[in-house]
């Protein structure tokens, strides 16, 4: 036997765009003539990369292009990316719901995935038979699940309602009782997405603690797919990073997490127009021009003594819209620090436009960063423009990342490494007092 | 196969939840299974047997029905529920693995569970009419019941499981699939016996795998009626031809069909 768990070779899968379901019959008649004669799929375009923010130029697309690595047994692998770039396909593949176009996958072991919590819970059944059933989707036997019933009932903590049926359960616990179930999967090889967006920070703790306790205790393979920097610095060994559906780079995790989030460095502190990439999308406004400035001048490199400014550019398309522009400062694992915006209560200043309706055109927003506030590390901002409907609000996750230097303006008493995510210049009183 | 073996229990539990999952919040529960078939049998004897006058060659029209209906239930209901398991499933298929052919099985079994239950409301009335009538002779035949159960259970798996692979990239076979239930019901000796079909067409009713089903299972336990070992050999064969076909096309489908569905 060898150590290796997971090995991926040259893995592609294609997919088509648009509406699924006109047209087929020709495209599979067309196909499998060209077949016949010896041919190449005739949609199947080799050499085209995914970019879901560029029009390309078939209809078929490829969400993941010559895919390998391999993940060696025992080893908690991180799978890193933005959105859209490949992660969840990766994982449908490897937990064989869906087949690759392209490639092979050699496995040595038992597979379970967590693609998703509570997969197959039927409203109408109670939480106790629910517990067998996701057990026995998941590939437990009744035998292993009844061993462990009591732990899975006691983690979840929704004892009193185990024999009710869940549709009477709040979202909370039924989200609970659906990862208690998960977590007591004994499979050699763990394959888990993001499921940790779950529940309460209570909860998130727990089932953190208990992934850990199963990669180090148990020595199990796991692969881990999130967007909290944080989780994967603390859980993975090594990641992977994934980029418009091709292997980016693989390597420790610390190395990953740094390129992943200063990836965005490259714009230079600017971004403007279709470069900007949104998470979501607000009908009344989006961004023209995101930038950082210094004395004036765009930079992604940042003195730590001088004043930032995080310029906003953005146009109302709707007469009377109330927007607050807003932006959070996030470390470089992805914490945010701090989420400031401009409502009239929560600024320093005043200014006539704060928090109050909008006409159509084109606005701009400033907000400035005292100097001697920023630690000497890498940050990145996301900016959003928030609606009064709140879940439209236009989400720009990482839009630009800068990295502030320490030049020395408070390095005249101490030389050693200054720890914090922030280093404030703050004041301070000393008094003798006998 | 081996890999159904290993999710035995998942098989079991699907079940369960069939059953479940059905009568719950219903205040007669499990009394359905036999009202249905109670309503059809006497729709059918009043439309069928009272109005147009169909020949049920001398048996008693309500239990000539009843046969029927009880055989054909099963047949259709888990056709239907086997041919739109990729649809109905989909969320679940398309976030974690499983072999998929424990979904349809499980609807055989569950279907087979409730036609257990209905065969038995059967058997009581057949009872009744076994002592009040003269007309009902049972035959030997009957033994063959299992057998017909098992080709009807593999028929619908493998019909089921040949439009559930279609049905998930053309949706057109779920269009198809609803009324073509209904119409083959009138393709098979349900409500008429083979016996009252003009002879030169009697291969054309014969060439639907259900119906030597059908009259060998109502001459087994009513008497009157066709049962002839050639035209319930081509059932059989046909039945492991539909199996054999279904089984493949299911299991190429079942690779890809989320991304499809």
């Amino acid at each position: 036997m060898s150590d290796i768990a997971i090995k991926v070779e040259e893995l592609g899968k294609q997919y088509r765009l648009g509406e699924i379901g006109t047209g087929t019959l020709a495209h599979d008649l067309n196909r499998w003539f060209a077949k016949l004669r010896g041919k190449e799929d005739p949609f199947a375009k080799v050499g085209e990369v995914n970019d879901r923010t560029s029009k390309g130029s078939s209809d078929y697309v490829w969400s993941l292009r010559d895919v390998s690595f391999e993940v060696k047994k025992g080893e908690v692998l991180g799978i890193v990316g933005r959105n859209g770039a490949g992660k969840s396909t990766l994982l449908k593949i490897l937990s064989k719901v869906t087949s690759p176009t392209t490639g092979r996958i050699k496995v040595d072991g038992r597979i379970a995935s967590l693609l998703e919590v509570g997969t197959g819970f039927h409203p109408e059944l109670t939480g106790r038979e629910n517990i067998f059933l996701n057990g026995a989707i998941l590939g437990m036997t009744k035998t292993e699940i009844r061993s462990k019933f009591d732990e899975i009932v006691d983690f979840s903590g929704v004892e009193r309602y185990i024999d009710t049926p869940v549709k009477r359960y709040s979202s909370g616990m039924y989200v609970r009782l659906a990862f208690a179930v998960s977590a007591f999967l004994e499979p050699e090889i763990l394959i888990v997405d993001e499921v940790l967006a779950v529940g309460d920070a209570e909860f998130q703790k727990k089932c953190l603690g208990r992934m850990q306790d199963v990669s180090r205790n148990d020595g199990r393979t796991i692969l881990f797919v999130s967007h909290n920097m944080a989780a994967i610095s603390n859980l993975c060994t090594s990641c992977v990073f994934m980029r418009n559906g091709m292997l980016h780079n693989a390597g420790p995790t610390e190395q990953i997490i740094e390129e992943y989030i200063s990836f965005g460095r490259q714009n230079a502190g600017e971004i403007a127009g279709s470069d900007i990439v949104y998470a979501n999308k607000c009908p009344q406004a989006y961004f023209s021009n995101i930038s950082i400035l210094v004395g004036g001048e765009i930079t992604s490199s940042i003195d730590i003594k001088k004043d930032v400014q995080v310029r906003l550019e953005y146009v109302v398309t709707v007469d009377d819209s109330l927007i607050y522009p807003s932006i959070h400062l996030l470390d470089n694992v992805g914490t945010v620090i701090f989420a400031t915006f401009n409502g009239p209560s929560a600024t320093v200043n005043v200014d006539e436009n704060f928090g109050k309706p909008l006409k159509k055109g084109k606005y701009v927003s400033v907000l400035t960063i005292p100097g001697n506030f920023l630690n000497e590390k890498a940050y990145s901002i996301s900016a959003f423009l928030v609606p009064l409907d709140v879940t439209q609000t236009s989400v720009v996750e990482n839009a630009l990342s800068f990295v502030v230097t320490d030049t020395g303006e408070m390095r005249k008493e101490f030389g050693g490494d200054w720890i914090g995510l922030l280093r404030p210049k703050m004041s301070w009183m000393t008094a003798k007092l006998n | 196969m081996a890999n159904v073996w290993r999710y035995r229990d998942l098989v079991v539990l699907f079940v369960r939840r069939d059953f479940v999952s059905n009568y719950k919040q219903t205040i007669l529960g499990p009394l359905w299974l036999f009202i249905q078939p109670l309503l059809t049998t006497i729709t059918f004897y009043i439309v069928f047997g009272r109005v147009a006058n169909l020949s049920t060659n001398g048996i008693p029209q309500f239990i000539f029905y009843l046969a029927g209906n009880t055989v054909w239930g099963y047949f259709s209901q888990s056709l239907t529920a086997v041919a739109t398991v990729f649809t109905t499933n989909a969320a679940m298929l398309s976030k974690v693995y499983f072999p998929r052919l424990a979904l349809p099985l499980s609807i055989v079994i569950s279907n087979l569970v409730r036609f257990s239950i209905q065969f038995g409301l059967f058997l009581l009335v057949w009872v009744f009419y076994l002592f009040t009538s003269s007309a009902i002779h049972p035959s030997w035949v009957a033994l063959l019941t299992p057998l017909l159960v098992m080709l009807m259970g593999m028929l619908s798996l493998g019909l089921g499981m040949i439009f559930t692979a279609l049905t998930t990239k053309y949706r057109d076979l779920a269009m198809l699939l609803t009324f073509g239930v209904q119409l083959a019901l009138y393709a098979t000796p349900v409500i008429y016996p083979l016996s009252t079909v003009p002879a030169k067409y009697h291969w054309l009713i014969l060439a639907n795998p259900m119906s030597a089903i059908v009259e060998t299972f109502r001459v087994g336990f009513l008497g009157p009626g066709t049962f002839n070992w050639l035209y319930l050999g081509y059932s059989t064969l046909a039945t492991l031809v539909v199996l054999l076909a279904g089984t493949v096309i299911f299991n190429k489908v079942e690779k890809s069909f989320t991304d499809t569905v």
